[in-house]
């Protein structure tokens, strides 16, 4: 896997935290904190090992701090990705 | 010291996933044991057990809650509100730290473990869900029953294997007497994975029949071994001071006694301990064996410990002079959540002055017990003992008697 | 409710040397028991460092068959118990073993063993449907945890009521607690009581590891834990066992026995808001020390000495400090409080007793042990930390807390025998 789509977070975060618990992602809402839109600390923490499962990646602790919208998880990822 | 009793009971058993249709199945002498389904158990030489069946988690909690918690915990979501609602009990109406969850555990949520351990050892190290950490534990119930319920009390967690479901009760007795006002107690399991299945073949107790009428038939002359099954029950404990004050709906039963032992060490040539149980467990009542009306035995299925159980009811109330109860013959042993679940068919059983019975086994004449055998027996019932055995020699007894 | 619990016997498996008097020493030292994790090749995890024991069960005394059916917490656990017995000077007997009872505190069973077995089962994760023809006997011992309180029931000859306490990193508090209630209800004379964790393997430092909980210090592993430190990272996971001889107080003077201390006060609580997280404000912690010490008949002002949690994480540390505050008002400022997990690491559901069994000896020998590793202030931990050097001081009352997954917060008050006349 080359990039992470919009779609692909979704899937991870609904594996996450199950259908219909947060806020239904939205694209105009990748911004919005993860806090705001019913995903704690240990949800995103979750969504981090997911991804690292997924996509192979090792995520440091300092990302995982500044990964606090979705956009921010998708940016970094995708950012890894690229590189990789 | 005011006394403690039971207001509410949840139930999720194999022979029914709620409390009635458990108790109608258990008074019908309708066996919830068959064949695994959950996996492919034929490369196993155990096949039967008693599966919960008919329950969907997602009724009973949020999908956030049911992705981090394994099915041990989900069936005590379910049990729980059954028993806070049948208790009519609304938690906001007490403060917080009033409120406390003590519950049983045995062998933590294997299922999810195992798919963990899989990922971890498949995959590597960063694999590993994040909810691991909160999921597998034996406090991962009490912990999210705490949270879900908002009771701050003083929470626990106890494991001595199947005799655990009684040590709880009288923990949450202990509470009670020292100021908190609700207990949720009782416990449930689930230890039906492919690795959870193999660990609890190595005890060496597990039939090996595959006939789910044949496999589990304690006190019989062809016990082989004891059927695994998984649910339990939740029960809502408080004093009988404050139920009556609340006007509950109920009162199912006092806890009236209780008493745990553990069996002398191997060699030591003297008695196991579960006679004395029994017998301290009645004096702590208050009451002579006489008072006992029903007897729900631990009723392990393997021959030996069969006998060392009649044995010790008879010991103590004479040769069949108590009518004796199995109806985990319909559910198997379900380990911290069988004693809560023998605990809930007592209290049912003094509500509605009925003896469940035990099902496809014929008592062996040589036990000299009374075992209530295929129908339900008719009986003025007072007061139940319920017995429990936990592998490696715990003992525990309780005393429940109408209030 | 009226008999009163006194501590008469210590055991102790601590990271580093075995044994109580080993353990006092390194403590009181300010030596570390953190390193590099040698029980398994961690090189593929975020976090590489454990407080192992420096442990062999052989050259502790266990027989073979006991090395064979037991875990590694199990055998920490019969070690600590025998040191404990022997310590205390009871001799159980056919006579009074009905009034022996037994109480272990553990947080993950016997999870090396489950984890190993489970490897060769499933022939290394590849099996979904393991194979049961590699299964080993005692694999049932290991899945149930409740197999730690019968190995020690019957190293200890033990026939009254035995359990497992299993409340998370609670557990070695809170199973010292379910011992005071048994011996002041009368339900015992003697509990053996304690606890014991060995969770330094794979899958339980890749828990940390996700949770971003333990310390990424894993080029200098000694000084890897620190709490209260402005500069901490997280935890160091230990592992280990103390066990205790509780007795009633009349029960111990009949027979002539040393008190180390009375357990004058107990309480839990739960902070009923989230399996992981505490709140900042410290209001759940604060709760269980203010019910210990009521408990205890003991004002706040009267603690000599906190034997703190100070896992070192950032959370914790700073919702302890804010605890103590709250509990113990103005008097959080002026009492040494202190960390050994910076040296023997955090056991889980043993550390409870471990912190017990250095509260109980810090009142029995005067001597107040030290946060090692302790150097820059941080201004939310703002209280006495008693950096990296023990204190002369002599100690009445004593405070003990834990704080756990689950949402667990126990506190204990032990007291000198000076108090209890």
């Amino acid at each position: 896997m080359s990039s992470m789509t919009f779609d692909d977070l979704k899937q991870i975060m609904t594996t996450a935290v199950g259908e219909g618990e947060a806020e239904e992602l939205v694209e105009g809402r990748l911004t919005v904190a993860f806090t705001e839109i019913g995903y704690d600390s240990l949800a995103v923490l979750e969504i981090a090992s997911q991804i690292q499962r997924q996509y192979g990646l090792k995520i440091p602790d300092e990302a995982i701090e500044e990964m606090d919208s979705p956009q921010a998880v998708l940016d970094y990822v995708n950012a890894r990705l690229a590189v990789a | 010291m005011t006394a403690s009793v039971i207001t509410g009971v949840g139930v999720v058993a194999p022979n029914g996933p709620d409390r009635e249709s458990w108790w109608q199945a258990t008074l019908d002498g309708k066996s919830g044991l068959d064949t695994i389904s959950r996996f492919d158990a034929s490369r196993y030489p155990t096949r039967v057990a008693g599966e919960v069946t008919g329950f969907d988690p997602a009724e009973h909690a949020s999908a956030r809650l049911i992705s981090e918690t394994d099915a041990m915990t989900q069936y005590a979501f379910a049990a729980a509100d059954e028993a806070l609602a049948d208790a009519s009990l609304d938690t906001d109406a007490f403060a917080d730290l009033d409120l406390a969850v003590i519950t049983a555990n045995s062998s933590g949520g294997v299922e999810f473990g195992q798919r963990e351990l899989q990922k971890l050892y498949s995959e590597g190290p960063q694999a590993v869900g994040a909810y691991m950490s909160i999921a597998w534990f034996y406090a991962a119930t009490t912990g999210q029953l705490s949270i879900r319920h908002g009771m701050r009390g003083p929470c626990g967690v106890l494991c001595s294997e199947q005799a655990g479901g009684l040590d709880v009760l009288a923990q949450a007795r202990r509470v009670l007497a020292r100021g908190t006002r609700v207990v949720l107690s009782g416990g449930t399991d689930a230890s039906l994975s492919p690795y959870g299945l193999v660990c609890q073949l190595s005890n060496g107790r597990l039939s090996e029949r595959h006939r789910p009428d044949r496999a589990f038939v304690p006190f019989d002359r062809e016990a082989s071994g004891y059927v695994p099954g998984e649910g339990g029950a939740i029960l809502v404990v408080e004093s009988l001071d404050q139920a009556r004050a609340r006007s509950a709906p109920q009162v199912y039963a006092l806890i009236a006694g209780y008493a745990a032992t553990f069996d002398p060490r191997p060699g030591s040539g003297r008695p196991p301990g579960l006679r004395r149980a029994i017998e301290l467990a009645l004096a702590d009542a208050g009451l002579r064996p006489a008072d006992v009306d029903v007897v729900l035995a631990d009723g392990h299925g393997v021959p030996e410990l069969d006998r060392q159980e009649a044995e010790a009811i008879n010991t103590v109330f004479g040769p069949g002079s108590v009518p004796v109860s199995v109806p985990k013959t319909m559910t198997g042993r379900l380990y911290a959540g069988g004693a809560p679940l023998d605990v809930a068919a007592a209290v049912l059983a003094l509500r509605d002055q009925i003896i469940p019975p035990a099902v496809n086994t014929a008592a062996d004449p040589a036990h000299r017990l009374d075992v209530v055998t295929d129908r339900p027996r008719r009986a003025a019932l007072r007061t139940a003992l319920v017995l429990a055995r936990g592998y490696g020699g715990f003992n525990a007894a309780v005393v429940l008697r109408s209030a | 409710m009226t008999g009163r619990a006194v501590i008469t016997g210590i055991g102790v498996v601590a990271p580093g040397p075995t044994g109580r008097e080993p353990f006092w020493e390194m403590i009181v030292e300010g030596r570390t028991a953190t390193r590099g994790i040698t029980l398994f090749d961690p090189s593929p995890f975020r976090s590489r460092i454990g407080a192992e024991c420096d442990f062999d069960p052989e050259r502790e005394g266990l027989s073979y068959q006991e090395i064979r059916r037991t875990d590694r917490a199990g055998q920490f656990a019969l070690v600590a118990a025998r040191e404990a017995l022997a310590d205390s000077g009871f001799e159980p007997d056919d006579r009074n073993a009905h009034r022996i009872g037994v109480s272990i505190g553990n947080g993950v069973g016997n999870a090396i063993s489950m984890e190993q077995e489970y490897r060769t089962v499933s022939d290394n994760g590849r099996q979904w449907l393991v194979d049961p023809s590699y299964m080993k006997p005692h694999l049932y011992s290991y899945v149930m945890s409740s197999s730690l309180a019968k190995e020690v029931a019957w190293a200890v000859c033990a026939e009254g009521p035995a359990t497992v306490v299993s409340s998370g990193c609670c557990a070695g508090i809170d199973a010292v607690g379910y011992a005071v209630d048994l011996i002041r209800e009368g339900s015992a004379d003697v509990m053996v009581a304690g606890a014991t964790d060995a969770p330094i393997y794979p899958i339980t430092v890749s828990c940390f590891d996700t949770l971003r909980a333990s310390s990424t210090s894993n080029d200098d592993p000694e000084h890897a834990c620190r709490p209260f430190d402005r500069r901490r990272n997280g935890l160091v996971l230990g592992e280990g066992s103390a066990v205790f001889v509780i007795e009633e107080l009349e029960h111990a003077r009949r027979r002539g026995a040393r008190v180390y201390c009375e357990v004058a006060g107990y309480a839990a609580r739960a902070n009923g808001y989230h399996m992981t997280g505490l709140r900042p404000d410290g209001r759940e912690m604060g709760e269980a020390i203010t019910a210990a010490l009521d408990e205890a008949r003991i004002n706040p002002e009267e603690i000599d000495y906190c034997n703190a949690h100070g896992s070192g994480t950032r959370q914790n540390d700073r919702h302890e400090t804010a605890a103590y505050k709250r509990s113990l008002g103005e008097h959080a400022y002026r009492i040494p409080v202190s960390s050994i997990k910076s040296m023997v690491g955090h056991s889980l559901g043993s550390i409870g007793s471990i912190e017990i069994a250095a509260s109980a000896l810090a009142i029995d020998r005067g001597t107040v042990p030290p946060t090692a590793n302790y150097e820059e202030r941080d201004p939310e931990c703002d209280l006495d930390y008693v950096p990296r050097t023990a204190r002369e001081a002599e100690l009445d009352v004593v405070l003990s807390v834990g704080s756990g997954f689950g949402g667990f917060q126990s506190a204990v008050v032990l007291t000198s025998p000076r108090r209890i006349g």
